[in-house]
């Protein structure tokens, strides 16, 4: 059954092809070895694993296997003049203790490529390859960037991780305060990668989600005493708590308003609402925090009918205070809808330049709808289908397209 | 140890600071100076006279073509520069903040290529 063990690569690849290029870049000093090493890992995989079946434990065999690989490449490259396959053959005998706070892997390896010498979008691209394991086309749609800026962007910023000597360290306690907001955002956006999957059949890549989790939990508990960890937290297991209610069993997406309450996680939902409470508590509210009350107003309602738009709405104001981005707004938007109407919404909305996205043309698209102007509606709906590959948000779109 | 340029960049044009200020920043990157130098991170260091005592040369199919300078036709222009090892990136920068704090100035940091790279 060649096509199931291809799909069983691919599993081994997505779960751990982060843990298995963080551990070697650790024990190389370099992250491109280290990647390399493990996609040459993957190579091996996918032509032994037919035949000889998937190991009991993938990870552990590919991050053997990459090193096996990286030893023997640098071996050879080290007889030749050049000191850099020498200086990562010496880190390898060395095995570096830990430094620092920071006990993990692959949280080390996001603060590298999280370092504020990185231009922001770097780092972003640099964390979901290296991190998350996704491909650069993926990169690219979750950045509605063309693929070719975001392969150069990569070999950039690697280029100047290795040249400007970028440290594989996580930082010391007094330089957290300053690093933290960009590893937060890169954590958010694997969530959301996980939460949309940007490109393929399935809505849902929950491994990247309960990825983002777990990485958010292990900063909370890192630093206990930043709210926005927790903010970010709770956001994450705020959304990931409606998860079940939000496709259907033919994997069709169903939007907040309709889904079945009775299926959202109710120990996530405890969680995550404990964790607004404590944080707002400190009143150092920031844009993780917030949006963490936004979907804790949600998740109060025992219907949707019973949500209260008008602390949405304030919720929003109060988010575009400390972020007012073009995304924000376009939230908001949706609880202006609620509270003063689609006509004064979609006012709103179509002061925003966000034509590149495909959730701008899906929410002028419901209001348009909503104020019955049928062919705009239809023109809007194509927008933002055009603008999505994710097949189940695009049949959604269709679905309701079809249904005007 | 790896070593790294750091680059004074001066606003060219920009009125000149108080005399007091001026004997203050001189006073404070002396104190940088020696910081520097008893950390052992000290390479070599100076300050340079402004742009408009540039000279360019230029040779080109054996033809030396001599002009008056700055090479850069930019308002921003290299004030002077402080060339130190440090063990990595994170180092350098902390040198360059107290450097940038000392002169008064942004300052910019460039890895200079190791012995053996492309």
């Amino acid at each position: 059954m060649p096509g199931a063990d291809a799909a069983a690569v691919e599993r081994a690849y997505r779960e751990s092809s982060g843990r298995a290029v963080a551990t070697l870049a650790r024990v190389f000093g370099d992250i491109d070895i280290a990647e390399d090493a493990v996609q040459e890992a993957f190579a091996v995989a996918a032509q032994r694993w037919p035949a000889a079946g998937v190991p009991p434990n993938p990870g552990g065999w590919i991050v053997t296997t990459a090193r096996n690989k990286a030893l023997d490449r640098l071996r050879r490259e080290s007889s030749r003049p050049g000191r850099e396959a020498q200086a990562a053959l010496l880190h390898a005998d060395a095995e570096v203790p830990e430094v620092g706070p920071v006990h993990d892997d692959r949280l080390r390896l996001i603060f590298t490529c999280c370092h504020p010498a990185l231009a922001p979008e770097a780092q972003l691209a640099l964390t979901l390859r290296l991190i998350a394991g996704l491909q650069t086309p993926e990169i690219a749609r979750a950045f509605l960037v063309p693929e070719a800026t975001v392969a150069q962007r990569l070999v950039r910023a690697k280029r100047k991780i290795r040249a400007a000597g970028i440290p594989y360290r996580a930082p010391r306690d007094a330089e957290l305060p300053d690093r933290l907001p960009f590893v937060l955002a890169v954590v958010y956006l694997i969530f959301n990668e996980g939460y949309t999957a940007s490109a393929g059949d399935d809505l849902l890549r929950p491994g990247l989600c309960a990825e983002a989790i777990r990485l958010a939990r292990l900063l909370a508990e890192l630093m206990p005493d930043e709210p926005e960890i927790r903010g970010l937290l709770a956001l994450l297991l705020l959304t990931e708590a409606r998860r079940p209610a939000r496709t259907g069993p033919d994997g069709s997406l169903i939007l907040l308003a309709d889904q079945d309450r009775g299926r959202w996680d109710r120990a996530m939902i405890a969680e995550g609402q404990d964790l607004v409470r404590a944080c707002l508590r400190l009143g150092r509210p920031g844009p993780y925090q917030i949006q963490a009350a936004v979907n804790a107003v949600h998740s109060d309602a025992p219907a949707a009918a019973l949500t209260d738009w008008r602390q949405i709405m304030a919720l929003y104001d109060q988010l575009m205070v400390v972020a007012p981005t073009p995304v924000v707004a376009l939230n908001r938007c949706v609880a202006v809808a609620e509270v003063e109407g689609p006509a004064r919404a979609l006012e709103l909305v179509d002061r925003l330049g966000l034509d590149d996205y495909h959730l701008f043309h899906a929410t002028r698209a419901d209001l348009l709808r909503r104020l019955g102007r049928r062919d705009d509606a239809i023109a809007a709906y194509d927008a933002a289908i055009a603008r999505t590959a994710n097949q189940a948000e695009r049949s959604f779109l269709q679905r309701r397209r079809d249904g005007m | 140890m790896r070593q790294y340029l750091l680059a004074v960049h001066m606003i060219e044009g920009e009125p000149a600071p108080p005399e007091d200020q001026v004997q203050r920043m001189y006073k404070a990157v002396d104190a940088f100076n020696a910081e520097v130098q008893s950390a052992g991170a000290w390479i070599f260091a100076g300050g340079l006279h402004p742009p408009e005592t540039a000279t360019v040369v230029r040779s080109q199919n054996g033809q030396v073509v001599t002009t008056d300078g700055p090479f850069a036709e930019t308002k921003e222009q290299l004030g002077g520069f402080w060339v130190i090892r440090a063990p990595d990136l994170d180092a350098a920068l902390a040198w360059a903040a107290k450097g940038s704090e000392a002169c008064g100035a942004p300052v910019e940091v460039r890895p200079f290529q190791e012995t053996g790279e492309e």
